[in-house]
């Protein structure tokens, strides 16, 4: 990848980027946080000042070249900076996500070989402790929150202001060691090493260079033209990659402002106060922000009501255009621009929206009224894909082509080919390096030209080359008649309606798709309190006749948007049922992080499956459930199974 | 029986240095016409300790903690304070001298923010007059940036950010609890009472409840004395326990000790298991 390689004069490590940033952008602010209900702020120069006192407070406790320094703790700017000096030490920063229980981080710290931890407070000092005997490399402990910290054993412990003070009376003794250590780092020196939340098997160590950083972080920017007046909340877990390439990657090489919020509860308060231009968030946050504009809403009073639906409607039909720059007509623009500052202006101004430049989302998929609602409101959210391993970015939304449905075109950089199993590749100088301590898995997910499986599978659109991730590669098959099976596919499109909580899909191998449904108790709830419909149990509601034909027309809506799909168009559901009971974890049917367990599912409920199949229209079934005192017992019912109208597949045009 | 603990203090089980006596309680009984609420009781609290008071209903215990505060005067009996006798007292004559309470039905303010009620507490710090206030140039402003500033690392120490500016009425009972020990710490006092802090909360907030007195403690070294019905809390909190029952002392020393006192066990706890 000889292209890739920079002019020698440009940075090429985070520490260099600093030194160049405090003499580019020196009085403009870094780093802010809000503290004792004032935000603190700290311009490049301070914080390199501060950066490199904990660089040498980390030298005076002797830590080494290759050391690993893990940081566990909230956002906060001296997280950010303990990284940076580790980094100058010529150790490696691992942020740990700090929900984690003390079972996960003992896996981590062992081995990664942690002999370094920066706590973020007495909690997670506490777990460090609990694990410490794991641990054998330990050597120093630095806690930021000196709360409760008073009792603790201080012979390998210490606040990071006294590692600070200790590394700044030292300096004679540390400096000229430091600029050394600082002057060793190279493109591709280890920036980071980041753990995989591990939802298969153990996390494994993600090993990124300063190359892969930086490089990602130069083309990311130069793609949405972010620039150094920007501004960022970081709010996301530390360990997680995105905040890593947004707070560190991107702050540091375009020099904009991250802002640190006062505490998580604070987070929606703190982001109306810094207005961010330029923000990411996972589907689940602007979902419940939506949900909470519209409780608040439904609440108010009839004049303030009939403004919001009238004018929305209006965003609704021309919002999206007009932030696409389509041509939309005079009178529709005046009306947008009355609601804009009725309604639109107020709304985003309260959900800390109204400076957004450029807002990402990515992680799973939005449901469409979401995404739409906030393009209308004029705000230009755009969606992404991205892994660890590509150091976020593999696909993502131009300004302009913003679709629900697809996750854009190769970022900057980045090479992107679908496998003959549909599986999507991609090659990146964000690629990473290796799986730490682990050839394995980096020669069977990395191969030799460098080309990355991401484990999902897509495809290109013809028409607007735009990538489409429909599912896991791994739950991809085939219907008897070899066209494409994606269940998750359709069970998104399901779940996008609010009746619906979970759905299964079953059809690999088979002539057609049937599926299981699971209500919503709330939502279907709230709606047979309005419609006058009595029911005793969950059993009951989801077993009632008018609860089937609701969900039977939800089911028909997604025929008929599946049959529009060239590709997918043989996922039609032909017949489906509506569960007894909601599909758990304590049975063993979901995962914790609530993924639908299919082979369990199909095993357990087999004489479903088959009824689905053998055109029966009821079955009676025995079920056996776990109580969350782990007591067993069995619930009964008569489930009766329906079927669904197709829709008339649309022929791509020859 | 009671272990008499050394006027100069002494060391706790986990280390802790506490010091001498801070407050003396001398054959203090209470009447309240015909019925004696509290009959010839004596003891200390002593410079940084958790001193517990416990009993079962209608033992006294809240009328001990009037007492105390100054809000009750004994009928007979001394209150020492600082090794200073007490007199009858105004309610700012007591918090001037370091006292501050919290509530067992919540006593703030539920109109007005968090923050104000806070600032509540340190009515009694500030200066300037109501003149000055008004118009809140120089002096006053300055002196309200001080105060606020206090305020905001007790909000900071007691994690409420995320509610600094709701009104209290619209808090969770939890909340106004902690809201309410705030107010309290914001007049910085020397001996902090607390009337049941953990009533009426799930376990979750008892154990928050119990991390901030614990903290407290530690961080500003603060004294408290509390009164509390969770024998659990009680004997994991204080480091000596007061055990009342119908208005009598029928035991005093370190949580041990009350738990292994057999008039303790008669009147309150019932019977050891091992």
């Amino acid at each position: 990848m000889a292209d890739t390689i920079p002019a020698a004069a440009e940075p090429q490590s985070i520490p260099a980027l600093l030194a160049r940033n405090v003499g580019r952008y020196g009085g403009l602010p870094a780093y802010r946080e809000k503290e004792f209900g004032i935000w603190q702020s700290w311009t490049w120069a301070q914080a390199n000042a501060e950066i490199r006192s904990i660089a040498l407070g980390f030298l005076s406790v002797g830590v080494e070249r290759g050391d690993s320094v893990a940081v566990i703790g909230r956002n906060r700017p001296r997280h950010y900076w303990a990284m940076i000096a580790a980094q100058m030490c010529g150790a490696i920063p691992v942020p740990l996500y700090q929900d984690a229980v003390a079972e996960e981080m003992a896996y981590v710290l062992e081995h990664c070989g942690a002999r370094y931890v920066v706590c973020g407070d007495q909690e997670q000092v506490d777990k460090v402790i609990e694990i410490g005997d794991r641990v054998k490399d330990l050597k120093h402990v630095a806690y930021t929150d000196k709360r409760g910290m008073r009792k603790y054993d201080h012979r390998h412990m210490n606040s990071l202001a006294d590692l600070q003070a200790q590394g700044v009376a030292g300096h004679y003794r540390y400096e000229a060691e430091l600029d050394t250590r600082i002057s060793e780092l190279t493109y591709d020196t280890t920036c980071v090493m980041l753990y995989t939340s591990g939802t298969t098997g153990k996390p494994k160590g993600v090993v990124l260079s300063n190359r892969n950083i930086i490089e990602t972080a130069k083309n990311s920017a130069a793609f949405d033209k972010l620039n150094a007046l920007d501004e960022v909340v970081a709010y996301l877990p530390m360990a997680w990659v995105g905040d890593f390439i947004f707070s560190m990657g991107q702050a540091l090489w375009t020099g904009f402002t991250v802002n640190c919020p006062e505490s998580a509860a604070t987070m929606m308060t703190d982001m109306r106060e810094i207005g961010p231009t330029y923000f990411f968030a996972p589907p689940r946050v602007f979902e419940g922000q939506l949900t909470n504009v519209m409780i608040r809403m439904e609440d108010s009073g009839r004049v303030k009501k009939w403004l919001f639906d009238h004018f929305m409607a209006v965003a609704r039909r021309v919002g999206p255009s007009i932030l696409d720059g389509k041509p939309v007509g005079a009178l529709d623009r005046l009306h947008y621009a009355l609601g804009d500052l009725f309604v639109y202006g107020p709304l985003k101004n309260t959900l800390g929206f109204s400076r957004i430049r450029v807002g990402y989302t990515a992680g799973e998929a939005i449901g469409p009224e979401i995404f739409e609602f906030y393009r209308s409101l004029g705000i230009n959210l755009k969606q992404l894909y991205g892994q660890t391993e590509a150091s976020v970015f593999i696909t993502q939304q131009p300004d302009g082509q913003v679709r629900n449905d697809t996750v854009g075109v190769p970022s900057p950089g980045v090479e992107v080919k679908i496998g003959d199993n549909g599986e999507v590749y991609y090659r990146s100088p964000g690629t990473f390096v290796e799986y730490f301590k682990n050839p394995e898995s980096t020669a069977s997910t990395k191969d030799a030209e460098g080309w990355v499986a991401t484990g999902d599978a897509g495809y290109f659109e013809p028409e607007t080359g735009h990538l489409r991730i429909i599912d896991r590669a791994k739950d991809v098959g085939k219907m008897a008649d070899g066209r494409l099976f994606a269940p998750k596919y359709v069970e998104n499109k399901l779940k996008f309606y609010p009746s619906i909580l979970e759905a299964v899909v079953f059809g690999n191998g088979r002539d057609y798709c049937c599926a299981f449904i699971n209500i919503d108790l709330t939502a279907v709830g709230n709606w047979a309190e309005r419609n006058n419909i009595a029911y005793a149990s969950y059993q009951e509601l989801a077993g009632h006749a008018k609860v089937y034909e609701m969900i039977r027309g939800h089911v028909q809506e997604v025929n008929r948007s599946i049959a529009a799909d060239p590709i997918l168009a043989g996922c039609q559901i032909h017949r489906f049922l509506i569960l007894h009971k909601e599909l758990d974890a304590d049975d063993g049917e979901m995962t914790r992080t609530r993924k639908v367990r299919r082979n369990i599912i199909s095993e357990k409920y087999a004489d479903l499956i088959g009824a689905l199949y053998d055109g029966r229209d009821s079955i009676y079934t025995e079920t056996e459930v776990t109580y969350e005192d782990g007591r067993k017992g069995k619930i009964t019912a008569t489930l009766r199974i329906a079927d669904a109208e197709l829709a008339p597949e649309q022929r791509r045009a020859a | 029986m009671p272990v008499s603990h050394a006027e100069e203090g002494y060391v706790t089980a986990d280390g802790r240095q506490i010091g001498g006596t801070l407050m003396e309680l001398r054959n203090i009984t209470l009447r309240f016409g015909g019925v004696v609420a509290i009959k010839d009781i004596s003891f200390d609290i002593h410079d940084g300790e958790i001193r517990a008071i416990i009993g079962p209903n209608g033992a006294g215990k809240s009328s001990m903690l009037n007492v105390i505060s100054g809000f009750y005067i004994p009928t007979e009996g001394d209150v020492y304070f600082k090794k200073v006798k007490r007199g009858p007292m105004k309610p700012y004559e007591v918090a001037r001298l370091g006292i501050a309470r919290t509530f067992q039905n919540i006593a703030l303010f539920d109109g007005m923010s968090v923050l104000d009620n806070i600032m509540t507490g340190r009515l009694t710090m500030i200066k300037s007059g109501l003149l000055s206030q008004a118009i809140w140039y120089g002096a006053a402003a300055r002196e309200e940036y001080q105060h606020r500033e206090k305020v905001e690392r007790i909000i900071d120490f007691l994690e409420i950010q995320n509610i600094r500016k709701t009104p209290v009425g619209r808090l969770p009972y939890g909340l106004k609890k902690r809201v309410e020990l705030a107010r309290a710490l914001a007049a910085e006092p020397k001996l902090l009472l607390l009337d049941e802090p953990m009533a009426g909360m799930n376990v979750e907030e008892k154990e928050d409840m119990s991390r901030f007195i614990l903290d407290l403690n530690d961080e500003f070294g603060t004294t408290i004395c509390l009164i509390e019905h969770d024998m659990g809390v009680v004997m994991d909190l204080s480091d000596r326990v007061v055990v009342m029952d119908y208005g009598r002392k029928i035991g005093d020393g370190t949580p041990d000790e009350v738990r292994n006192n057999q008039d303790v066990i008669d009147a309150y706890l019932g019977v050891a298991h091992d």
